[in-house]
């Protein structure tokens, strides 16, 4: 019944989306005000209502372990911890895609309910293009991935989840990233919505620029938590491979960063508009491409759950669609559209601009790498393309922008004088010589890290400058937000850097009561034991692991069986101090009897994430800062409206 | 010596798919090289080396058989001294131009090398037609 239900809420919310598309595009072909576009809104808004009664049904489902369900009965068992049945509810390919639609509705729904800055013929082009977006992706679940399908005969017992998945960080994983793909869908549908209307405005940036921010903001949380999990759960101590997967996260993220860069020049300086409009198509192109590239099964890994060629070519039919229309549209109206305010080269928006060409071009080589083995592997070639490839070419856009990220937040708006800032750049040169010329010399480390290790050194310090003179407290939020933000990016790259240039390895077989060492640390193999959990047993390493000599701290790895789908997962065991981490693996039993453990001292590693949590942090700062101003303004206009309305009562 | 390695080559070649689950991993594995010098070269020979059976690792971080019998090849191999392209060119040859990451430009491959020059190109032409014109 529930199962039922929540197919029924489906079906409604889908022609609400129709009714909402249709609505939409009648309204923009009659000049004036009509009775049909008081529809809009409320489509919108009872909408995301149904699609959220839907995945409560699929939740409620997998809670209860309902059998009958086919999709149930092919992820769940009765098993799982329920937190486990509850994140198997996204763990596969129907139960994302519902979640997908789920949040696309709410979107829709509050941008109806709330935004008012915007013309009303403006935001009904919007949500029309909102409601072709979302009936795309209704369809798609409906047609060829219906989540409540029952079984003719109930299942006697589930089929498990897939053991990588069942990962605290894993479960939450994937949503974050999919809030930040469908806030990407959102700004989409404000591009399309001012192209249609020829209304590229500061306002229209405006009413973008939470949505952007907020997806950003998410998908860095879910890139940074997605690279360590891949750090701590398979073991190797490698944070990030370049894995399809992965670009497929990583490539809207750059669009965004972009996107938001651009969208903010719009919004205080009413420039670069085409940019942003065209930022906006791309960066909703590449959240489609990460999907596609996920849901397709075009890729064999964890990630890609369905192996079905029909989905995959439903989502490049929807991609082709919903992309190529926005392109035709863009290339129709872009002429029509004037290019905004002027500026000089340099000038804030001189640097941002270079930024964004960089960020598009490092964003245009993961897209080629990602996408280039599986063109020639149509022809039956076979091409590894993987870090020694990416690293350095990315890196030859990467290093120009990071110096201009140096500097440009020093410069005014639209015209300044490079010597004004000059000494505040001549100390961020004299810090990356400083440290390439010690770094280079003393340790003797390869180019890209020690590049990363200078240029990460001269930004973090670089970033704080446009703080210098201001008075803190009276700093805006949004100020601060991007202080955190390109703090955040040099942390993060100076972890990256000192993972690569200082980690020390060791591999070796340990006796039970013997030890080994790894760089300053000291490993005793105290005893290895067996555990078991609720759905899995291991064999656990206890180890008594003492810094340079210090108090000895007990960890245990474990190489954990699970038995529902039946699958091998080592759970490392971390130790973090202020400098870095230790990372213990225990592995097989050599024939002798001695274990294979696997040890890692990683300088500075933590700072990967901590500086991707920075970012983030910065991103939050600077929504509630801008969504702080939004409430006070319209607070104040409120106050106007009423005083004018009270003198002229009074007149 | 030299024979010894090459016996141990040929038998660890030489066994059959099938049996590697059940054989005790190769010594080099899960072991490092004495010499730390070679045991550096090898390791970045190993990190620009593809586990065929994983998705995106390189056999220096994978625990699949495969990728533990190709590092005790490369350490061996190192080991023996030989240079660490002759044994990625004898890598390609028994597994295909797949197995290595690293970039080399070919028939296959050139649009890798082309497509980020001409990014190059077409961002700075961008750049400078967008700042020219006002200047």
């Amino acid at each position: 019944m529930i199962a039922e239900l929540g197919l029924a809420a489906l079906w409604l919310a889908a022609a609400l989306a129709a009714m909402q598309m249709a609505a939409g595009f009648m309204t923009l072909r009659v000049a004036g005000p009509t009775e049909l576009a008081k529809l809009i809104r409320p489509a919108a808004m009872v909408q995301g209502v149904l699609v959220t009664l839907s995945f409560a049904a699929l939740v409620w489902l997998f809670a209860v372990t309902d059998l009958s369900v086919k999709l149930v009965a092919a992820n769940s068992h009765s098993m799982k911890p329920l937190v486990f049945k509850l994140s198997g509810t996204w763990g596969n390919h129907e139960g994302s895609m519902l979640l997908w639609v789920m949040v696309m509705g709410l979107a829709g729904a509050l941008i109806a309910a709330f935004e008012r800055r915007l013309p009303e013929r403006t935001m009904n082009a919007t949500l029309a293009a909102q409601g072709v977006v979302s009936l795309g992706f209704y369809a798609f679940l409906l047609l060829s991935s219906n989540p409540f399908e029952r079984l003719p005969v109930p299942a006697a017992e589930g089929m498990g989840l897939n053991p990588l998945l069942q990962d605290i960080g894993l479960a939450f994983h994937p949503p974050t990233l999919y809030l930040g793909y469908v806030g990407l869908s959102v700004a989409f549908s404000f591009a399309v919505g001012a192209l249609l209307t020829r209304q590229v405005t500061p306002d229209f940036a405006r009413a973008m620029r939470p949505w952007v921010l907020g997806a950003w903001v998410l998908l860095t949380v879910g890139i940074t938590a997605g690279s360590y999990w891949a750090y701590y759960e398979l073991g190797w101590g490698g944070w990030w491979f370049w894995d399809p997967v992965e670009n497929a996260s990583l490539m809207p993220w750059l669009a965004a960063t972009a996107l938001l860069h651009s969208v903010s020049v719009l919004a205080s300086r009413d420039a670069l508009r085409t940019w942003t409009i065209m930022l906006g198509v791309v960066a909703f192109s590449m959240s489609m491409v990460g999907t596609f590239l996920v849901r397709s099964g075009i890729l064999t890994s964890v990630h890609a759950f369905a192996v079905d060629p029909e989905r995959g070519t439903f989502i490049l039919g929807l991609l082709g669609l919903f992309i190529g229309g926005a392109l035709l549209l863009f290339a129709l109206r872009a002429s029509t559209i004037s290019e905004g305010e002027r500026f000089a080269v340099a000038s804030r928006e001189g640097a941002l601009v270079f930024n964004n060409v960089m960020l598009s071009a490092i964003l245009a080589i993961v897209l080629l790498g990602t996408l280039y083995p599986l063109l020639t592997e149509a022809f039956d070639v076979r091409v590894s393309v993987g870090p020694p490839y990416f690293n350095p070419v990315g890196a030859i856009f990467a290093v120009p922008m990071l110096l201009v990220m140096a500097v440009g937040p020093l410069l005014r708006w639209r015209q300044d004088r490079p010597e004004r800032i000059g000494r505040e750049a001549a100390l961020f040169a004299a810090l990356v010589l400083a440290a390439l010329l010690l770094f280079g010399l003393l340790a003797d480390v390869a180019l890209l890290p020690l590049l990363g290790l200078a240029l990460g050194l001269g930004l973090a310090i670089a970033s704080l400058m446009p703080l210098r003179g201001r008075k803190l407290t009276r700093t805006p939020l949004a100020t601060w937000g991007m202080v955190v933000a390109h703090f955040g990016i040099a942390v993060a790259l100076l972890g990256m850097a000192s993972e690569s240039a200082f980690s020390v390895e060791r591999l070796a077989a340990v006796g039970e009561g013997d030890s080994t060492t790894v760089g300053p640390w000291t490993v005793v193999l105290q005893a290895v034991e067996p555990v078991a959990g609720p759905n899995w047993t291991a064999l656990q390493g206890r180890m008594a692991v003492s810094y340079d000599g210090g108090t000895p701290i007990t960890v245990a790895p474990q190489a954990r069986n699970f038995w529902a789908p039946p699958q091998q997962t080592t759970e490392s065991a971390l130790v973090t101090r202020w400098n870095g981490q230790l990372y213990a693996v225990i592995g097989d039993r050599a024939p002798d009897g001695r274990w294979q453990l696997r040890l890692w001292w990683k300088p500075f590693v933590p700072l990967i994430w901590m500086g991707g949590l920075l970012v983030a942090l910065g991103g939050v700062l600077a929504l509630f800062g801008r969504l702080l101003t939004d409430i006070r303004n319209r607070r104040l206009a409120a106050r106007i409206a009423e005083r004018r309305a009270d003198r002229e009562a009074l007149a | 010596m030299i024979r010894a390695v090459i016996a141990a080559l040929v038998l660890a070649l030489s066994l059959p798919l099938a049996a590697q689950q059940n054989m005790p991993p190769a010594p080099y594995a899960y072991r490092q090289l004495d010499d730390p010098a070679q045991e550096a070269k090898a390791q970045e020979l190993m990190e620009t080396l593809r586990c065929l059976k994983c998705q995106s690792q390189s056999i220096a971080d994978s625990d699949a058989p495969m990728a533990g019998d190709m590092r005790h090849q490369v350490r061996l191999r190192i080991a023996a001294g030989e240079e660490p392209e002759a044994i990625r060119a004898w890598l390609m040859q028994r597994y295909g131009d797949y197995v290595s990451y690293k970039p080399e430009v070919s028939a296959t491959t050139w649009p890798l090398f082309a497509v980020p020059l001409l990014l190059a190109l077409v961002a700075g032409a961008l750049l400078l037609r967008r700042f020219r014109r006002r200047a």
